[in-house]
């Protein structure tokens, strides 16, 4: 065996801090290496030169690098010696980069500990075995998670490209957050007449299928083969009869439905179509408040429904969809603002957040755009916004800037003016962040032109005093405290991610963080992927941004599906694990911990039980092997003799 | 006010000095705001408490310890119950104030001088004797006729007691103080 170990010095990132000539020289005494040498810069063109040509003249069959992490090179590196004519496996990459030159100072510490890097890759390497991929055939349909905007765009771009969408979205309608906006910033135009188009074009496209009020049961396969169990959640009301006439929620006589459209700006019926361009417009029964359910009689809609479209007995279906791909746009969530005793929690009606206060603006809202104080129905003539209501608050465990809160209190405020040309706006702040293009501009213009008074400061407390809210904050560049008796106050609450987002992700098999967003594979240069080949991202819920930076995403995450699916054969990974059917006892054991379900049970032609590994669907994550109590699973370019060289090679030296 | 040169006159020692015996960082405050709106006594005060979260981020070691806001503060720990950064602000007041007198810079005398009357009436009684108190701090402050008129009110309404009354175990009290003198002693 002739192993090949070339030491690099990434410029000084590793040269700096690890005497590099030194791990060279340390390589070349190791028993097998034939060659070892280090270069400036091994990942460059003459660097890969280098290789292949030590290959070639001093023939080498196995090479090790020494150098950055694998997530960075080692694709490079197994194609450098694929085309010098070894097997990609018999590479091995020591990263000496992100493992030693870069968290340690103490140059003699680090030497020691890149060569001990190198002697465990150049042990590792010698065991490797040479693997091949296996082909399989890619399922081309997409499925969308979330019909909000970047869910929508998504979708369309899929549509347009040619490949069939199942969009799966779980309120009655999609539209998701932008269908609730009143105006859009910094253009203020009318959020659904820029948004009513797009909800068309997936409603009328031929290639989207489209399964609203419905959730993910269940997801199981692979890049490129997926099985979806899709639960359509009873709606109480037969879509296909439906004609969203109306008449029902006229009808309805229980009038306190809590109304998530509007989040609970004001009550709604117990039947109920959200709002006038919702798509699918068809009715759905809140069976926590509709009478029929709740007491046992009622009836009125079923007898008012013009086409008898009304089915009080209607069970939740499961169907099942196989798709190639997924894109997850299932959006955020708003902190409540029971967290804020010093706000209300909640218990006045005159503190709301600006969610609510963008349905009172929004004509289709619960006021017909009227801005009104929840509390008498009055014209507010002083409002006050707060923003960070939550976000960048650590002791609520938030410590993010919720992104776009900042721009649309600035609209609301310039909104207010346009409606109720003698209120008065005030703006607590802590800092403005409007890095967008002709973001700057537009919170300075409801400064300057709109009149909105901002103070920099924070909210300490608000009371109730008469008809008025009394708000009490400092103004910190007053260096003094400040008092505002209020109409009305509208908070810029915390967005946090999406309820149940953690569940889905663990359905998903991707990872999120400590709030719930969603872990993009790299934070700049795959900003739309994830982990889980086959399965990208797009919006908020990969944490919280505005509408450009959400639509952008799901043209991008269609890209790459697209990019995906233009191969009609995928390559499996080899890496993967085998059963040895003479070791295997058939404990299946294996079976039972696999998370993928990759591991099923299999008989031998003598009647002998053993495990059995489904190459497509295994993700090679090596739990099996350490729950086989014989050693008989093993993950190919992992097994158990090629880690215990590379234990054996720092423990006995 | 005058231009502070922050190169010269920023005390980094002062910085880690209030860090070590607060153990807050002070770092961590981003000048919200939200101390200095809740307080309910910062209209008597010579600098907000955010001005002196902002004073003591600067090393502004002797606007700081000379400052009233330190002695004023009630330690009501609104500021730190409100603050989104969980700085514990009203320890750090606290510990100003320990420093101000550990270098004699105290701005309201008379503050200092009722602290000191407290724990005296407390190592000798166990407890509060609020007369004890009362002809103490007026003894030593020289206001005798402050707050007179509440005299006879609270007198006959029996909430201030003629006689002192030591509790039960008022020497295990005394030997606390003891005990954290001579700690202090030893470690200066």
């Amino acid at each position: 065996m002739r192993v090949g170990v070339f030491i690099c010095h990434c410029g000084s990132n590793i040269a700096g801090t690890v005497d590099v000539a030194k791990v060279a020289e340390e390589a070349r005494k190791m028993p097998g290496v034939a060659y070892a040498t280090a270069y400036m810069y091994t990942c460059s063109e003459p660097g890969q030169k280098e290789i292949t040509d030590a290959i070639e003249r001093d023939k080498l069959d196995r090479v090790v690098v020494a150098a950055c992490s694998p997530r960075m090179h080692e694709n490079t590196f197994r194609r450098t010696v694929m085309k010098a004519g070894l097997n990609r496996y018999f590479f091995e990459q020591a990263n000496i980069r992100e493992h030693v030159s870069w968290i340690g100072l103490d140059k003699e510490l680090n030497t020691k500990k890149a060569i001990d890097e190198v002697r465990m890759a150049v042990e590792k390497v010698k065991r490797n075995k040479p693997l091949f991929s296996t082909s399989f055939k890619v399922n081309k349909r997409v499925l969308v998670l979330g019909g909000g905007v970047a869910g929508m765009q998504a979708a369309i771009d899929c549509a347009d490209g040619g490949l069939e969408v199942i969009m799966v979205e779980k309120s009655p309608s999609i539209g998701g957050m932008m269908a609730r906006l009143d105006k859009t910033f910094p253009t203020v135009d009318c959020s659904i007449c820029i948004l009513g188009p797009k909800m068309v074009d997936v409603a009328q496209h031929d290639l989207i299928k489209l399964h609203a009020y419905s959730e993910i049961a269940e997801i199981k396969g692979y890049v490129g083969n997926y099985q979806i169990k899709i639960r359509k959640k009873p709606t109480y009301v037969d879509w296909t009869k439906c004609t969203g006439c109306g008449l029902c929620m006229e009808k309805c006589p229980t009038k306190n439905a809590y109304d998530h459209f509007n989040f609970g700006a004001a009550p709604t019926r117990a039947i109920n179509i959200p709002f006038p361009q919702a798509i699918p417009k068809k009715a759905t029964i809140d069976p926590e408040f509709c009478r029929q359910f709740v007491k046992g009689k009622c009836g009125v809609c079923a007898k008012v429904c013009p086409t008898g479209a009304i089915n009080y007995e209607m069970q939740e279906e499961i169907i099942t969809e196989d798709v190639g791909a997924i894109i997850t746009a299932t959006g955020y969530g708003l902190m409540g603002i029971e967290n804020f005793k010093e706000y209300g929690a909640g218990r006045y009606p005159d503190v709301i957040t600006g969610i609510q206060y963008e349905r009172f603006l929004n004509a289709s809202g619960p006021t017909s755009g009227h801005i009104i104080r929840p509390s008498d129905h009055e014209e507010p003539k002083t409002i006050v916004f707060i923003s960070c209501v939550g976000s960048r608050d650590k002791s609520l465990g938030v410590p993010y800037c919720s992104n776009f809160c900042c721009m649309y209190i600035a609209k609301q405020a310039i909104l207010t003016k346009d409606h109720i040309p003698d209120s008065q706006s005030y703006v607590f702040y802590m800092d403005i962040r409007s890095p967008g293009k002709g973001y700057d501009e537009f919170t300075r213009r409801a400064q300057e032109e709109y009149g909105a008074k901002y103070i920099r400061g924070r909210v300490s407390r608000i009371y109730p005093k008469g008809k008025k809210m009394v708000v009490r904050g400092a103004d910190t560049l007053l260096g003094t405290q400040v008092e505002i008796e209020a109409d009305l106050v509208v908070l810029g609450n915390a967005v946090v991610s999406a309820e149940g987002a953690a569940q889905m992700a663990e359905k998903l098999h991707i990872s999120y963080d400590t709030h719930g967003f969603y872990v993009e594979s790299h934070p700049k240069l795959r900003p739309v992927e994830t982990n889980t080949s086959g399965v990208y991202l797009a919006g908020a819920c990969q944490g919280p941004k505005d509408i450009p930076a959400s639509v952008g995403q799901g043209s991008a995450a269609a890209a790459k599906v697209l990019a995906l699916f233009s191969k009609d054969m995928l390559e499996s990974d080899p890496a993967i694990a085998n059963v040895n059917i003479n070791t295997c006892v058939g404990c299946l054991k294996c079976v039972k911990t696999c998370p993928f379900q990759a591991i099923v049970e299999d008989t031998l032609r003598n009647g002998k039980k053993v495990a059995k590994v489904i190459e497509t669907v295994c993700a090679g994550c090596g739990v099996c092997t350490s729950t086989c109590p014989c050693g008989a699973i093993q993950l190919q370019h992992f097994t158990d003799n090629q880690l215990l060289a590379e234990v054996n090679a720092i423990c006995q030296k | 006010m005058d231009t502070i040169n922050l190169s010269e006159k920023t005390d980094w020692a002062f910085i880690e000095e209030v860090k070590k015996e607060s153990g807050q960082n002070p770092s961590l405050c981003y000048q919200c705001g939200n101390c200095t709106g809740g307080c309910p006594y910062t209209q008597y005060f010579d600098y907000p408490v955010s001005v002196v979260m902002r004073l003591l981020q600067s090393g502004q070691k002797e606007t700081i310890l000379k400052s009233k806001a330190i002695w004023l503060c009630a330690t009501c720990e609104t500021c730190t119950t409100r603050c989104p950064c969980d700085v514990d602000v009203a320890n750090i007041m606290d510990t100003l104030r320990i420093i101000a007198r550990r270098e004699g810079k105290v701005a309201e005398k008379d503050i200092q001088l009722f602290y000191d009357s407290f724990l005296d009436s407390m190592k000798k009684h166990g407890r509060i004797f609020e007369m004890g108190i009362l002809m103490g701090y007026k003894m030593k402050s020289g206001h005798f006729m402050g707050d007179a008129e509440l005299g006879p009110k609270v007198m006959s309404k029996g909430k201030i007691s003629l006689f002192s009354k030591s509790i039960k175990g008022a020497d295990k009290v005394a030997q606390i103080f003891n005990r954290f003198q001579e700690k202090a002693k030893k470690h200066g």
